[in-house]
């Protein structure tokens, strides 16, 4: 497979990755793998958690630029809780996702990350945001992005159907990461998975030896 | 599964051209950027591909058949450059139906394969050209080779090619399983492609399908209501 030209001009370290986020019946499903590399050469973590807590029930992924995506979302978690201490309650996920847009828009020449934010809010209950390299916000259903989610593109389409339960949105999550991180290789590791519900969130991981296995490994 | 042909994705496109006024096809070369697949079965192959032939923006022809005879039950699926793959596909169809003659007895897949290599791999720097050479022989049945852009060449039991096949890898990967019956490899090639043309600017149009085995060749079309169709989210 001829090399993607998509991280290849990220300097430094980049998280070359796979993240996913995927609604389902009551709440939301939202994953990565745990790969950072350095132009694609030296794999600098294999453990990194590349899904962020924004706020008690949103959560955030970042593809790109490790640094840019670490600075962009720690000025958005500030940003967030002050917010949320003057509306007095819990932001809604179309805040912070607006946050990190506006962040990446007013400096599109600089950054080179983007994001899919993932929570529940109890006015529309569970969301998926994308915002993407130059700024663009929009919301979908299921969502993937990366250097590795070319390779699920594919599967996702076939396979996600609305209004799943939680189990079959948790192994649909687990295997398209798990597909990607076969054909990537700037994604590997281990899958790490955080669920929102109305509940809370619980985080979930998949360590190498559990992940899915296809018919041709 | 080893690396399998896909088309570079800056080659001949521009996100938008500087001069909107003279249109960007005028100066692009015209490529297959495409979806190509092919599945081995017990007792033949199955070959599909999309339709769509792009120069730039441009969709020069809409309905092109990317599946090219070679020989009797030997066909050759095309991506890259569209002249380059006519041209190499032309010299290989000739020089297997001369040695078929000196032999006296149809020819093996594997020998048009290693014929596109030799001509994929001498020329490799002036070429973009990658193929999938898939066919039924009395030796070793159906058989499907993989010659990617560089000019390597290796057998597999299933293969996809072309810009639009990155996006299917996974689809592949959970699906395929040997031992897959002819109808179901139809099916799985049906799904991938339609799949891939969803997702691919450079693939669509139709699917144009062909079933390879002793008994012969037969092809099929799948018109635009025909395409298999995926939740819409």
């Amino acid at each position: 497979m001829e090399k993607h030209f998509t991280d290849s001009k990220v300097k430094g370290v980049s998280t070359g990755t796979t993240i996913l986020a995927a609604i389902f019946d009551g709440g939301v499903v939202i994953g990565s793998d745990s790969r950072a590399s350095i132009g694609g050469e030296y794999v600098s973590s294999k453990t990194i958690n590349k899904v962020i807590q924004v706020h008690d029930q949103i959560f955030c992924c970042m593809a790109g630029s490790l640094a840019d995506a670490q600075a962009v979302t720690k000025t958005a978690k500030f940003h967030l809780s002050f917010h949320s201490v003057q509306m007095e309650g819990p932001p809604l996920v179309v805040a912070a996702a607006s946050v990190l847009r506006e962040l990446c828009y007013k400096n599109k020449e600089e950054l080179q990350a983007g994001f899919i934010t993932a929570g529940w809010d109890r006015k529309k209950g569970p969301q998926v945001y994308v915002v993407s390299l130059g700024g663009m916000l929009i919301s979908q259903p299921v969502t993937i992005g990366g250097s590795g989610s070319t390779y699920i593109y594919g599967y996702v389409d076939a396979k996600y159907k609305p209004n799943m339960t939680r189990e079959e949105c948790q192994q649909f999550a687990t295997n398209a990461l798990a597909l990607a991180m076969g054909r990537d290789n700037v994604s590997g590791g281990v899958v790490h998975l955080v669920v929102i519900t109305e509940k809370g969130a619980e985080h979930v991981v998949v360590p190498g030896d559990k992940l899915p296995r296809f018919n041709d490994e | 599964m080893a690396a399998a042909a896909s088309l570079m994705p800056n080659f001949g496109q521009q996100i938008s051209s500087k001069n909107d006024l003279v249109p960007n096809w005028t100066s692009q070369e015209v490529s297959t950027g495409t979806t190509i697949m092919a599945v081995e079965y017990d007792g033949g192959v199955v070959i599909g591909a999309d339709s769509r032939t792009t120069t730039g923006a441009y969709i020069a022809n809409r309905v092109t058949d990317k599946l090219t005879r070679i020989h009797d039950r030997i066909y050759c699926c095309r991506s890259g450059s569209a002249a380059d793959t006519q041209a190499i596909a032309e010299v290989v169809a000739y020089q297997l139906g001369f040695h078929s003659i000196e032999l006296d007895e149809p020819p093996q897949v594997e020998t048009a394969a290693n014929l596109f290599r030799a001509s994929c791999y001498r020329y490799r720097e002036e070429l973009m050209a990658g193929i999938l050479v898939a066919g039924w022989d009395r030796r070793k049945g159906g058989q499907v080779y993989c010659v990617p852009i560089g000019g390597m060449l290796v057998r597999q039991p299933v293969a996809v090619g072309g810009s639009g096949s990155s996006y299917i890898y996974g689809f592949m990967d959970s699906n395929y399983k040997p031992g897959l019956s002819k109808e179901q490899c139809v099916e799985l090639t049906a799904s991938a492609l339609a799949l891939a043309m969803e997702r691919d600017g450079s693939s669509g149009g139709v699917i144009r399908l062909a079933t390879i085995s002793e008994d012969g060749v037969e092809r099929r079309v799948l018109l635009g209501d025909q395409l298999p169709k995926f939740s819409t989210h």
